[in-house]
């Protein structure tokens, strides 16, 4: 467990966020992505680079082709079109160029996949610590007491109590499943995180627990991430950077504040016009 | 000595998609430069565009032409990640409102920008600390939301985390609005020390008292204000 | 495995091919056989017949003892161990009239032995077959019932599933609770459910000198061990694989080191500890051996 934190803190994998300002390239790039369902488009056109410790967030209403995107990036459903470049240090790669085998690794190593529901994203009929600990024994680890260790610490940092290691999620509630949907994903340190409306269907004060651990994370590890969502509140607290989507395209793209606050596109300033203020 | 912050020709439009596609000019031929250690106050009558001017330099809001450089940093029409490391390392900003994830309490509210320039959790928390006691919050406030605060408390939490992290410029927005006697006090000292450390600092004053003893010049934003334009700020 | 095409059966059964089966579905079982020697532990589909007996007695290792016997074997059936029960009993019977083969309860003297739930104690030697009955052949169906995925699970050697359910066994038992069909790995490769044999029985499989072959008839699997093939049971560094043992002794033979069942022996929870492995008890009690409860050994009807 100590050497699992120890891993984790010293961060001697990943570069901090900081120094990789000019250090590196982008850790994704995204170029004319298009995922089409027949004649109807899911999305289109859609590029972006992602750096190294980012935070971006995908905006739009039900239907604007935003979790379709998502998706599409992270190799849930296949795109038509486009490349999605990935460097994990050693130089770009191409995601769609690799094999399965290869794709379905980076899938559960260098990334992680954090859902809406999560029971789509955990075991439910295995205890909180074996969800947790998939990631570790899929990576070849055999130490059960290591295992164990690691998932209880992961427990630790995502609030949720140590007693609870043995019970399943099912036990659970739906803040407590997702905090330990991200605790699952993120025990392999993962340098990318895709979250798909991570905070949705939960309580308001749930809701802001959550945003608080999952921006800590970021910051902790220089996680980068993806991160759905329909609600503005969230991405103004989570995303560096914002997408607005509409009808499958990118309608505006900034500084998360920048689009919120000085919107030039007319979708955008009527999606900004539109919330309610509290 | 070069300008630390130096902004050039600058102009705003709005274009209100909502409204028909009105056009608002709220600023034309923008100009002004703050050297490391200067203290510039922003003047004007209220809806001449100070505070779009102060968002402008920070990159909240688009400039449509000129330019605006911190530190030799360009931020009109700057990459995102430009300048979200400028705000990280460089350029602060105090802004009339409080704007943090709820719940958070307040020491890891004000320690957060020492932790994001990547200081130790100790000594960010420390230097929380130090300004909370300072700006007179009291320490069982501390593990407590800010959102939950008075008005002045929350000005005060806000201050303390804009002065966290000894940004090399400054924005500051009302800094003393709804603040007491002895706290206003407080913070003009925190002004002061960060001029003294070398900060370029740029601010709206409305606290007349406060702008003379602090600021070293007065730049009247009235000036910029486009001949035939509505005079009207945009949103926000 | 030979075949022997005009082949007829024991009297009574001549409408009967040799063994049961036409000699095309032998072929093509045959073909499954060799391809599942071929890759150690690797599930290959066949087209599995309609048996005259239900799934669940023993269809898949009835097919595959058919398409390997020929007329010179010698069959010895078990089910728990046992030869006398029903399952074994009438699948012998089934091969003695469909085949016309010798049968017989020694594991030394068989040439092909089915088996249900067990190995036999006496070690097993070059040239025999041992013909597994097996129920659910996937491994990893507790925790994935997709059978695409199950399949690209196995292609890409992604087994960190098998450990999550050992885990979880110690997570709720604090030691491997899993004490039968206690899944292995083949050669290095394949994660393979052995049948749902004790555990007990798995240190058997690996270098055994047999030929083993596993059968499962509803799901249409066949998979196999050549002889010599490096099994190992899936365990944690810090919690070993361990097959189990008893304080006591076989009741009738004194064995200690064999598989034992529990008999109750009355209503006042008398109970006794005997062999599983009828045949192995039965050999020692002829060589004299004697277990607490036993009366000296003497042969039926004397």
């Amino acid at each position: 467990m100590t050497m699992m934190m120890d891993r984790l803190r010293s961060a001697d994998r990943r570069p901090a966020p900081v120094a990789a300002d000019g250090a590196r390239g982008p850790l994704l790039t995204v170029d004319g992505l298009a995922k089409h369902y027949g004649a109807r488009i899911g999305c289109t056109g859609v590029g972006f680079d992602l750096w190294p410790g980012e935070v971006l967030g995908i905006v739009g209403e039900s239907g604007s082709g935003k979790t379709t995107l998502l998706k599409a990036i992270a190799g849930l459903v296949a795109p038509d079109a486009g490349s999605i470049r990935y460097d994990a240090g050693a130089g770009p790669v191409e995601v769609r160029a690799l094999s399965e085998p290869e794709r379905r690794r980076l899938m559960r190593t260098d990334w992680a996949f954090v859902h809406q529901n999560p029971r789509d994203g955990l075991r439910m009929g295995v205890s909180a610590g074996a969800n947790v600990g998939e990631r570790l024994m899929a990576r070849g680890q055999r130490h059960y007491g290591r295992i164990r260790g690691a998932a209880l610490d992961w427990l630790a940092r995502v609030e949720i109590a140590g007693a609870r290691l043995d019970d399943r999620p099912s036990a659970f509630s739906g803040g407590m499943q997702q905090r330990l949907q991200i605790a699952r994903n993120l025990v392999s340190e993962p340098r990318l995180v895709f979250m798909d409306e991570p905070t949705g269907g939960l309580d308001v004060s749930v809701q802001a627990r959550l945003l608080d651990l999952i921006r800590a994370l970021v910051r902790e590890l220089g996680l980068s991430a993806i991160v759905v969502t329909h609600d503005l509140a969230v991405v103004r607290l989570l995303a560096d950077r914002l997408m607005v989507m509409k009808d499958g395209r990118v309608v505006e793209a900034g500084l998360t504040d920048q689009v919120l606050d000085d919107p030039a596109h007319a979708y955008t300033q009527l999606l900004v016009s539109s919330i309610l203020q509290v | 000595m070069e300008p630390r912050i130096r902004v050039e020709n600058v102009s705003k439009t709005f274009t209100l998609h909502t409204q028909g596609g009105t056009r608002l000019a709220v600023m034309a031929g923008a100009s002004l430069t703050v050297r490391p250690g200067e203290c510039v106050a922003l003047t004007g009558p209220s809806g001449a565009g100070k505070s779009t001017l102060m968002r402008i330099v920070y990159g909240n809001y688009r400039a449509d032409a000129g330019s605006v450089t911190v530190a030799g940093t360009e931020v009109v029409n700057a990459e995102p990640r430009t300048v979200l490391a400028l705000r990280r390392h460089v350029l602060g900003y105090v802004s009339q409102f409080l704007r943090v994830v709820p719940r958070v309490p307040t020491i890891e509210v004000v320690a957060e920008p020492c932790l994001a320039v990547g200081r130790c959790p100790a000594s960010a928390e420390a230097r929380a600390r130090a300004l909370l006691t300072r700006l007179n919050i009291p320490e069982r406030l501390w593990g407590l939301s800010p959102l939950t605060f008075s008005g002045g408390e929350q000005q005060r939490v806000n201050i303390a985390r804009g002065f966290a992290h000894a940004y090399p410029a400054l924005l500051l927005d009302e800094p003393t609005a709804s603040l007491d006697a002895a706290n206003r006090a407080e913070v003009l000292r925190l002004i002061a020390e960060a001029k003294a450390d070398g900060a370029a600092i740029l601010g709206i004053f409305h606290d007349a008292e406060a702008r003379a003893a602090i600021c070293d010049r007065a730049v009247d934003v009235g000036a910029f204000m486009p001949a035939a334009g509505a005079a009207t700020e945009g949103a926000g | 495995m030979s075949g022997h095409e005009n082949a007829s059966g024991a009297a009574g059964a001549e409408a009967y091919n040799f063994a049961y089966l036409d000699e095309q579905t032998k072929r093509m079982i045959r073909r499954a056989i060799l391809k599942a020697v071929a890759i150690p532990g690797y599930q290959v589909p066949f087209a599995s017949r309609e048996m005259p007996m239900p799934y669940g007695w023993g269809t898949g290792g009835v097919q595959v003892t058919a398409a390997c016997l020929t007329a010179e074997d010698r069959l010895k059936v078990i089910d728990q161990g046992a030869d006398d029960t029903t399952n074994a009993v009438s699948i012998r019977k089934f091969f003695e009239r469909t085949a016309g083969v010798k049968t017989t309860e020694e594991t030394e003297q068989a040439t092909i032995i089915q088996t249900r739930h067990r190995i036999p104690e006496a070690p097993l030697a070059e040239g025999q077959i041992m013909v597994f009955q097996v129920p659910i052949p996937e491994p990893l169906r507790f925790l994935e019932p997709r059978e695409t995925e199950t399949r690209k699970m196995h292609a890409l050697e992604e087994y960190g599933l098998m450990h999550v359910k050992l885990y979880e066994d110690i997570s709720v038992h604090g030691h491997i609770a899993t004490t039968y069909a206690y899944p292995v790995l083949v050669e290095g490769r394949y994660v393979m459910d052995p049948s749902p044999i004790p555990k007990f029985d798995n240190p058997k499989l690996d270098d055994s000198p047999a030929l083993m072959l596993f059968g499962a008839g509803r799901e249409q699997r066949i998979y196999a061990l050549p002889p010599h093939t490096r099994v190992q049971s899936l365990d944690f560094e810090d919690h070993p694989f361990d097959r189990g043992h008893w304080d006591e002794d076989c009741a009738l033979c004194g064995d200690a080191g064999s598989y034992l069942d529990e008999v109750i022996t009355d209503d006042a929870g008398g109970r006794i500890f005997v062999c599983s492995d009828t045949a192995h008890c039965r050999a020692r009690r002829q060589a004299g051996h004697a277990g607490a409860a036993s009366a000296p050994y003497e042969e039926a009807g004397a």
